[in-house]
């Protein structure tokens, strides 16, 4: 026996909660399946930044629809706040990429001007030298020579955005199934059905929202999600008195005091096992740009493996031979989250995916 | 109170600084030890909702002891041997790392 | 140089472990957090004078010839080193005198012993309350101890404790006992094991009756306990039954309810752990030997289940002649030898131990909190209200619960959480606490500083894992 919803989102991490919470708030009863408590859930390795000055830089659509994002964000969390009482703690200061050398720095400012250049006045940035940085973040180590800042960063708790959204389509009357691992999706009637562990479900939408696990499912519905594993391991220490209000791209001071420091990339498949030697990297890093934060005591690392497709942006599609299912992956689960539930959400609602989603298609692999 | 039991340890005192108290202590007490000794027992505020606190479980794994210990926050009283001259204060709140302070390993 | 064996931890299963492997000639390094040899029973045990044994008593000076073994082995011994690591692949982070370090050996035997279980009682967190533990540490390494304290709870180490006091001449004001009447009938089909250990039996029958002659007020049956107090514990409330609540007044509370393994460091290498419903709390699979689903990772004493301190050095010393076998230092035949009295005097220490986990067997509300207002997550402060209120949104597990509210996630990496908040979704789920599983532990389990992490001195021609 099947139990029937108006729309299915398989997975749910940030981006199967986020399109799951625009569903609800259109109306729509949708059931998120997700797996157990120990799944790869990417979700918890987020390091939280909502983030333009790295997105899309040769990539206009990717670049647009980060910003969209972006701009979308603190309307999302004043949104979020209002229904469940849950503070993101969205911050939207700006941010900074830290050179540690002349080198970085130059190629950091090519590809600052090449952003700026294919988004013209939308995008705005500006390179800082090392004086004018310590106007924005104290205490830099000697070796920093400037980097890049653009008012359009910010950041926010990705852990307490996952509550929010979960508890928000709840609120609204949509479920959460865990271990609910999706086995098979057929077409039936007009609806298409979901065989899971724990029960099958149909509906008129199904959306494929489940990271890696989209690669086997898409193909079931005629789509291609060519996701592979990037390893990513973080460090946290002990909370600490507010140092820091800007995001950078690997040091963030969160909301709770406490500093994250990333992040490194590993092609290491499902290997989930944070690695000393890694921590080592990542610390020595952010101990070059913010000498003071070696007294910091790390009290956890781990690894969280990212949804990677072959050039970095989403994947965004639409099932031709069954009607109604939708593919997406990225890796940018907390800078898109606005994007996915009050955009992307309402084209899943329509039945039709927008005209600034078509260039981030698969079909674009098929050269 | 703390009492001790006389022993016949003939080690000399320790004497160190509590928030401008002086407190004796004996040789071979961990700075938690010495101050419970002196009657003493919130060593700390918590960051979130200003809570006292103080040594819990005395072995090193409840982290309810921390105290900024000669200039350092975030150690475990209960696993720092207090010192002579050793400057013990309350941390209040999350720990105090900021960037006025002198930079770590700037003497290698 | 790599040893052949790193022994973490020195108490007596390490103390054992690591004699016996560098008297077989292996080349050992052996690393502990405290400051002297002794582990947390036999703390500060190498400068008890007799004074001390009379307080203490006599089981505790049989760490002396252990710590003196020790000593005079050829152990390498690094005290003060905090470890915060052992990967699959038997390498071992640590810091000690400022520098973290990355040790890889072919057998890693874990010694870390027990912690005691949580006891979230409203109240608990207010400074002045301890555990019995503690009060037991300040006797030994300072000769400390509470005038007129209260000691609450179940489980022999809380009777021993009260009477070390009055040993030493302290007076206690009060012994409330939690001990469930409930437990008796099923205790009691463990009889007739826990008779062969009858000496042990009449040694707590010897403090119990030692406590009752000095005068301490003693209550049982107490079913319900609250540190009364705003800024600091003024005294305990407790009921007895359904009785009303009465209090007894005094600056500091000693709580105990029972020890269970400290599973940190053995969860985060990867070791496979599973649920005892007997002792209530994680236990790692091991074999015969120790040895755990991970080759090369050992396991040796109370970090493998409770038994106390004489099994844990019997358990010391068969995990070393297993890894003595795996180096190749003896052969099977010779290990299984002398592995035998090991095993007789494992044995001998396990009779008592289905009586004494039944009978002390912590009831449920003192394991998981009636009152919604008591702190479970004492880290980052969270009450039994605000994990119910995070479950409500239908949670997979308490890894879930931890993303999203934050328990577990302070430094004591759920030392003094994990058990409550595995139990309390259990019950919140109707789930068995198997079935919800326990925080997924990561190193490192001991903070390091950030600078420290930045230096890692580690052997860099090998890959990791």
């Amino acid at each position: 026996m099947s139990e029937t919803f108006d729309a299915i989102v398989i997975g749910g991490g940030l981006l199967g909660s986020a399109i799951g919470y625009g569903l609800a708030k259109k109306g729509l009863k949708c059931v998120i399946l997700d797996e157990g408590d120990i799944a790869y859930r990417a979700a918890r390795g987020n390091f939280g930044l909502v983030w333009v000055q790295s997105k899309g830089i040769g990539a206009p659509p990717y670049a647009d629809w980060t910003m969209r994002s972006a701009n979308l964000w603190g309307g999302f969390a004043g949104e979020l706040r209002e229904r469940t009482g849950v503070d993101v703690a969205h911050e939207q200061p700006g941010g900074i990429e830290v050179c540690l050398s002349e080198q970085e720095f130059e190629e950091r400012a090519a590809k600052m001007a090449t952003l700026a250049g294919h988004q013209g006045g939308r995008f705005t940035h500006e390179m800082l030298d090392r004086k004018q940085m310590l106007d924005f973040v104290p205490g830099l180590g000697p070796e920093v020579v400037g980097g890049s800042f653009t008012p359009h960063d910010g950041h926010a708790n990705p852990l307490r955005l996952m509550r929010a959204m979960q508890q928000g389509l709840v609120a609204l009357g949509s479920e959460i199934r865990t271990d609910s691992h999706a086995l098979e999706l057929n077409a039936a009637g007009g609806n298409v059905r979901v065989k899971t562990r724990s029960g099958t479900f149909e509906a008129p939408r199904v959306v494929l929202a489940a990271g890696l696990g989209n690669r086997d499912l898409a193909p079931m519905a005629g789509l291609d999600q060519p996701v592979r594993p990037v390893k990513g391991q973080i460090i946290v220490t002990e909370r600490v008195r507010r140092f820091l209000n800007m995001p950078t791209t690997n040091v963030r001071q969160t909301n709770e005091g406490t500093v994250l420091v990333g992040a490194s990339q590993e092609e290491a498949g499902f290997d989930l096992r944070a690695s000393a030697r890694v921590s080592r990297t990542i610390a020595a890093r952010s101990w070059r740009a913010f000498p003071f934060l070696g007294r910091a005591r790390v009290i956890r690392t781990w690894a969280a493996l990212r949804v990677m497709t072959p050039d970095g942006l989403p994947i965004y599609d639409q099932s031709e031979t069954m009607p109604g299912v939708f593919a997406a992956s990225c890796h940018s689960g907390v800078t898109l989250a606005a994007a996915h539930a009050d955009v992307y959400a309402g084209y899943v609602a329509d039945g039709k995916l927008g005209d600034e989603l078509v260039p981030l298609s698969a079909g674009r692999f098929d050269v | 109170m703390f009492k001790r039991i006389p022993s016949e340890s003939t080690a000399d005192a320790v004497v160190f600084d509590f928030e401008g108290r002086s407190i004796s202590a004996r040789a071979g007490d961990t700075v938690a030890a010495a101050l419970l000794a002196a009657g003493e027992t919130h060593f700390r505020t918590t960051p979130e909702k200003d809570r006292p606190r103080g040594p819990f479980c005395m072995m090193g794994i409840c982290f309810d002891c921390l105290m900024v210990i000669d200039g350092e926050p975030n150690r475990q009283a209960c696993q720092v041997l207090a010192a002579d001259g050793m400057t013990v204060r309350r941390q209040i709140g999350a720990a105090e790392v900021g960037p006025d302070d002198p930079i770590p390993g700037a003497e290698t | 140089m790599n040893p052949d064996l790193i022994v973490i931890g020195a108490g007596p299963a390490g103390m054992a472990a690591a004699t016996t492997a560098a008297d077989a000639g292996a080349n050992v390094l052996v690393l502990d957090d405290q400051a002297k040899p002794g582990g947390q029973i036999y703390r500060a045990v190498e400068a008890a004078d007799a004074k001390a044994e009379a307080v203490l008593g006599p089981e505790y000076m049989a760490g002396r010839p252990l710590a003196a073994a020790l000593r005079s082995s050829a152990v390498t011994y690094v005290p003060d080193a905090a470890v915060w690591q052992v990967t699959d692949g038997r390498e071992v982070g640590y810091s000690a005198a400022g520098r973290a370090h990355l040790v890889r050996a072919q057998q890693v035997i874990l010694a870390t012993g027990a912690q005691e279980r949580p006891f979230p009682v409203p109240g608990w967190q207010l400074p002045g309350v301890m555990m019995a533990g503690a009060a037991q540490t300040l006797l030994k390494s300072s000769g400390l101890a509470a005038e007129g304290a209260v000691f609450a709870g179940s489980g022999p180490l809380l009777y021993l404790v009260v009477h070390q006091y009055l040993q030493a001449g302290v007076k206690v004001a009060a012994l409330l006992d939690t001990t469930a009447g409930a437990n008796r009938l099923p205790a009691l089909m463990h009889l007739p094991g826990a008779l062969r250990r009858w000496d042990m039996l009449a040694k707590g029958r010897r403090w119990m009756a030692a406590i009752k002659a000095s005068g301490t007020e003693i209550v049982t049956g107490v079913s319900a306990l609250k540190v009364l107090g705003e800024e600091r514990a003024t005294g305990l409330g407790y009921r007895v039954g359904t009785g009303p609540w009465r209090e007894i007044e005094s600056e500091h509370v000693f709580l105990h309810q029972g020890v269970v393994p400290n599973v940190n460091l053995s969860f985060a290498a990867g070791i496979k752990h599973r649920w005892d419903e007997r002792q209530l709390c994680w236990h790692p699979v091991t074999d015969a030997w120790g040895r755990t689903d991970i080759d090369g990772l050992a396991i040796a004493g109370d970090g493998a289940g409770i038994g106390g301190a004489l099994a844990a050095e019997a358990a010391g010393r068969i995990a070393a002649l297993g890894a003595l076998a795996e180096l190749g230092r003896i052969d099977a035949a010779a290990r299984d030898t002398q592995a035998r009295p090991h095993r007789a005097a494992l044995e001998r220490e396990g009779r008592l131990r289905p009586f004494l986990d039944t009978w002390f067997r912590p009831a449920d509300h003192f394991r998981v909190p009636v009152d919604d207002t008591t702190v479970v997550c004492r880290c980052e402060e969270l009450t039994v209200k605000d994990l119910t209120d995070v479950m409500e949104i239908g949670l997979a597990g308490p890894n879930q619960l931890k993303s999203y509210c934050r328990a577990g996630m302070g430094p004591c990496q759920g030392r003094f959480c994990g058990l409550t908040v595995q139990e309390l979704m259990a019950r919140e789920q109707g789930r068995t606490p198997q079935e919800v599983g326990y925080y997924r532990l990561r190193p490192p389990v001991k903070p390091v500083p950030l600078s420290e992490l930045a230096l890692l001195d580690a052997d860099d021609g090998v890959n990791d894992g």
